[in-house]
């Protein structure tokens, strides 16, 4: 339950900024009540080969359908999954929707890949330029705006 | 993969998804400008400055400005199911720069937001995207109060290719930010092209 509460109320909000005149911090502005290195058991890199990009996919497999869930994941790791089940999101939207360090959630993504239970797009390589279509696609899309 | 076993869910696309990057100096305006076409809340941490932000950030000019941004500050434009393009602005301040080189990676182009009342903020930035060959295109932001310069006043003050776009643009404003984003994207496109011409397969 603090953790919880903790980590909805972390981010930089107008009101928390306010309250933080004075030279204490109380409560929310004292940062989460659980330490992000806590969430990946210490370790800052995952297993997986590839460094995940921000802009990387997140995408469930049919595994994470599966009630039977593995017990072993824990609570970010499942809200991890369940965010992405409603709506295939990027690295960089994960850790602004839970509130966590962008290296988090790489690690924890991390282990869902290994454990199969989601796959990660790769997006186009660094050095390389989009596709020519590719590009007339986005300027076609961003003149409907 | 994408034919494998149904599962009871539909399938979720793949989308493919591009970004590009919003810089400039501290308090130019680009969290605005990632705001004004985002169709979500720009998602952000943004802090207020503190005393020991004081003396390292200089005000002149943005007096108004309160908060600063510290951390990455982005956007999403679903342009169509499968094609995604992300915003990412820029950590204002030289002392996140660490920040700025896993950003660029991979990145489509980017829009260089001045202000003509702080244009030297804006050098940084046109050298580091020249320096790694990135696309971009420089947006003024017209605040309320500070002197219109004409394009070229601007284009020459900071020395650019005459093939960079330079655009007068309201940060806030919708379709003022797209245009400045459709440069971009012509502009890289066009040198896309201009180094695939040599090659002769």
């Amino acid at each position: 339950m603090s953790a919880d509460s903790s980590r909805g109320a972390v981010s930089g909000t107008p009101a928390a900024s306010a309250s933080s005149q004075s030279s204490r911090w109380y409560d929310a502005d004292a940062g989460p009540v659980v330490r992000p290195y806590a969430m990946t058991r210490g370790r800052t890199s995952s297993a997986s080969r590839h460094r995940l990009d921000l802009i990387a996919i997140v995408i469930p497999e049919p595994a994470a359908d599966d009630p039977g869930r593995d017990q072993t994941l824990s609570p970010e790791h499942v809200e991890i999954v369940e965010l992405c089940s409603d709506m295939p999101q990027s690295i960089a939207e994960l850790a602004a929707g839970l509130d966590l360090p962008v290296g988090v959630v790489r690690v924890l993504v991390g282990d869902l890949v290994e454990d199969e239970l989601v796959h990660v797009t790769r997006p186009v390589p660094p050095a390389e330029l989009p596709d020519v279509n590719i590009l007339r696609e986005v300027i076609n899309g961003l003149r409907a705006l | 993969m994408a034919f494998g076993r149904s599962s009871r869910k539909r399938r979720p696309v793949e989308p493919v998804t591009l970004k590009i990057l919003v810089a400039g100096g501290f308090g130019v305006g680009k969290t605005t400008l990632v705001g004004a076409v985002s169709e979500i809340r720009p998602l952000r941490t943004e802090e207020r400055l503190s005393e020991a932000g004081r003396p390292v950030d200089d005000l002149e000019g943005v007096e108004a400005k309160t908060t600063t941004t510290v951390a990455m500050d982005f956007g999403r434009i679903t342009l169509r199911e499968d094609l995604v393009l992300y915003l990412f602005g820029t950590p204002g301040q030289d002392r996140f720069w660490f920040l700025w080189d896993e950003l660029s990676q991979g990145a489509l182009g980017a829009v260089v937001l001045a202000d003509t009342r702080r244009l030297e903020d804006c050098f940084a930035a046109v050298d580091y995207f020249e320096r790694r060959a990135i696309p971009f295109a420089v947006a003024v932001n017209c605040f309320e109060g500070a002197d219109r310069f004409p394009v070229e006043t601007v284009q020459a003050a900071l020395d650019l290719d005459p093939e960079v776009p330079v655009l007068l643009c309201d940060a806030r404003d919708r379709p003022s930010v797209r245009d400045v984003l459709v440069a971009v994207v012509e502009h890289a496109m066009a040198r896309a092209d201009r180094l695939r011409e040599p090659a002769t397969t």
